[in-house]
């Protein structure tokens, strides 16, 4: 952590670390109109329009989430939905008891953030396509549990309360700053996470485990906490759901469909950059909205994209725009300038040239 | 009386989860690749069964000679391009692309046939009749036909695997594959035999299944492959006949929390899997955890 520290200040003017190849702060100034534009959009569009949109920021958000955990941990969860399901739950419960719903969507998150401890407890021992199904009975289990207790409407849900004598449009545009405001807290937290010490640990285990092991990287905390954030991602977006959907079904929010879309939206975006799930989430949103007459089509062309990405362009999308353009909207590796390189297209660009994904970037040393 | 019944038929049923989990427990083993559209495959199974009897009319039982070599064959060809392609890559994408497979067996399923319940009817024959123990038990001739099927695949597997040619082959390449290929094997072949053979009792796992209840498209996820799995971990990843206990030990869980309330079956099941992953994550059958 402190090599690279320690890099720029021995290199003579021949090297040069830096987060990214362009200045950060335009990103960061375009990030920030991008959501200045977004938040205004209830003023300019149709109510039509931001209903589509508050589905988009469900599926970035949870993306987000399951792309921190495939992508970066290495966890692969077909749970996920376990928490989307508990958060549209607790919602549900908390709006039952008077609360606005608005006011229970960040205690909904965070119950969810606590209900993944005991779940990461459960499943913690597991490795990779077990670790999938475990998390998959999970699922299955708690929705089971959630599903004996009439007093939240058992097997059929309930409609959600606490919005009598809102006004519609009034609704609507809140519903669609919560779920800005919820997708924009996913983004910048996986940034933030990602650039410090928790993004070298998890880069670290990507690579090689054993030697993360050997140099005293706490592997295990590491993918609890991942674990835990992702929990607390993926309930925020389905309590955002429970919101847009005015009402909890079990078997709609517990659906294994909404890992499915998740996998599809990262995979297809670029697994391992952040910048993936965002470019995976306008191809999700374009593509359901055009097939969505006709059934179960989108989820099959879905897959077979999937499928296809995962195999032959395993980078995904956003893999496609780095390879050619050299961008990094959020850069949280490092990028080494070496003489010979200068800025451009040289040396050593693809690191040791393995496995493609995540933030591995040129000649990064550390 | 009625909790001898329960344990009994959970017994039974304990057969066909274990015919569920073979193929799994065979493709992790020799592969290392958890298939997770391995539910998906077995109703593939079923309907590929249901077609082949409407076209040609035989007897649901005769339909296996015809289903099984096809999805053998399909499992090889299979294993010898997609998951071959994605274990070349990393164990990460052969995840990804058997969940992306799984979902889009599902949703060709529901897109092509739909989303109605079907089973494979036996028609009137000694199999759909069942005999009875006193007065309170009485056991389906179909499902000991299930059960007994089950324990002649493990036993045909067993033998398969320790005594056969291609079964030491199977075991060189799981055990060290770099040191099979030294030999002259060609690993990739293999696999393939033995992504075949776990096809074909996946299909047989699905007939099964069609015989003994109802399925639709989802069934293939949110029934078989997690019964299978659960009943893998149940007994202990890796041991065949850990397998058939993995499966009695769900079966018997989910009938006793059945007769206690018949709402309680598939959560009972899965409590005692979170039960045996908290207090014995290597299963009941094996001796020392492995990671």
């Amino acid at each position: 952590m402190s090599v690279v520290t320690d890099t720029q200040v021995r290199s003579e003017e021949r090297f040069r670390v830096t987060r990214s190849r362009r200045n950060v702060a335009w990103t960061g100034l375009g990030a920030l109109v991008v959501v200045i534009v977004l938040a205004l959009f209830p003023y300019i569009v149709y109510s039509g329009t931001t209903t589509i949109m508050v589905q988009a920021f469900i599926v970035l958000t949870m993306s987000s989430m399951w792309n921190l955990l495939a992508g970066y941990a290495g966890l692969v969860s077909v749970g996920q939905q376990a928490f989307v399901g508990l958060g549209a739950y607790f919602v549900l419960i908390l709006a039952i008891n008077g609360t606005s719903p608005f006011a229970a969507l960040p205690v909904a998150a965070a119950a969810c953030g606590v209900a993944s401890l005991p779940l990461w407890w459960l499943v913690s021992r597991l490795r990779s396509g077990y670790f999938a199904i475990a998390t998959w009975v999970l699922a299955a289990t708690v929705m089971l549990i959630i599903e004996r207790f009439s007093s939240i409407g058992g097997g059929t849900g309930l409609p959600l309360p606490g919005f009598s004598g809102w006004d519609p449009t009034l609704l609507t545009a809140y519903t669609y700053w919560a779920g800005l405001a919820v997708t924009v807290l996913a983004l910048a937290g996986t940034y933030f996470l990602l650039r410090g010490r928790l993004g070298l640990v998890l880069t670290a285990i990507r690579d090689d485990e054993g030697a993360a092991r050997s140099s005293g990287a706490r592997v295990g905390l590491a993918r609890m906490l991942v674990f835990v954030v992702a929990g607390i991602g993926c309930g925020a977006a389905g309590a955002v759901l429970a919101i847009s959907q005015l009402q909890v079904q079990p078997a709609a929010v517990f659906s294994v469909q909404w890992t499915a879309i998740m996998a599809f939206v990262v995979i297809i975006g670029g697994l391992g950059t952040i910048e993936g799930p965002i470019l995976g989430t306008i191809v999700y949103m374009v593509l359901q909205q055009t097939l969505q007459s006709y059934n179960a089509w989108y989820l099959i062309v879905l897959g077979l994209v999937a499928i296809l990405i995962a195999l032959f362009a395993r980078r995904g999308l956003w893999g496609l725009v780095d390879d050619h353009l050299h961008i990094r909207l959020f850069p949280v590796g490092y990028w080494l300038w070496t003489p010979e390189s200068a800025g451009r297209r040289g040396a050593g660009r693809r690191g040791s040239g393995r496995r493609g994904i995540g933030p591995r970037r040129a000649g990064r040393h550390n | 009386m009625a909790w001898a019944n329960a344990i009994i038929q959970g017994i039974l049923t304990g057969g066909l989860y274990a015919l569920f989990a073979c193929g799994l427990s065979l493709m992790f083993g020799v592969m290392k690749v958890v298939n997770l559209a391995h539910g998906d495959l077995a109703i593939l199974g079923g309907y590929i069964a249901l077609g082949v009897i409407a076209v040609t009319h035989v007897p649901v039982l005769w339909s296996v000679l015809i289903v099984v070599p096809i999805m053998a064959v399909l499992g090889y060809v299979m294993q010898r391009t997609m998951i071959q392609a994605a274990l070349d890559r990393s164990i990460l994408t052969t995840l990804l692309v058997t969940f992306g497979l799984s979902v889009v067996i599902e949703n060709g399923l529901l897109q092509f046939v739909n989303a109605d319940s079907h089973s494979l009817g036996v028609g009137n024959s000694i199999i759909t009749k069942s005999f009875s123990i006193g007065s309170q038990i009485q056991i389906a001739y179909l499902l000991v036909l299930i059960f007994t099927v089950a324990v002649v695949v493990l036993l045909g597997l067993q033998y398969f695997l320790s005594a056969s040619r291609y079964g030491r082959m199977i075991r060189a390449v799981a055990d060290d594959r770099e040191a099979a290929q030294l030999s002259g094997v060609d690993y990739r072949h293999v696999f393939g035999i033995a992504a075949a053979i776990a096809f074909g009792t996946v299909a047989l796992a699905g007939i099964a299944y069609g015989m003994y209840s109802q399925f639709a498209p989802t069934t293939g996820t949110d029934t078989i492959l997690l019964f299978a799995f659960a009943a893998v971990v149940i007994g202990g990843l890796g041991s065949l006949w850990g397998t058939l206990l993995g499966g009695v030990v769900l079966g018997v869980a989910q009938q006793i929390g059945a007769q206690i309330n018949i709402s309680y079956e598939v959560l009972a099941g899965y409590l005692v899997l979170l039960a045996v992953l908290v207090f014995r994550p290597q299963g009941l059958t094996a001796r020392k955890a492995e990671s």
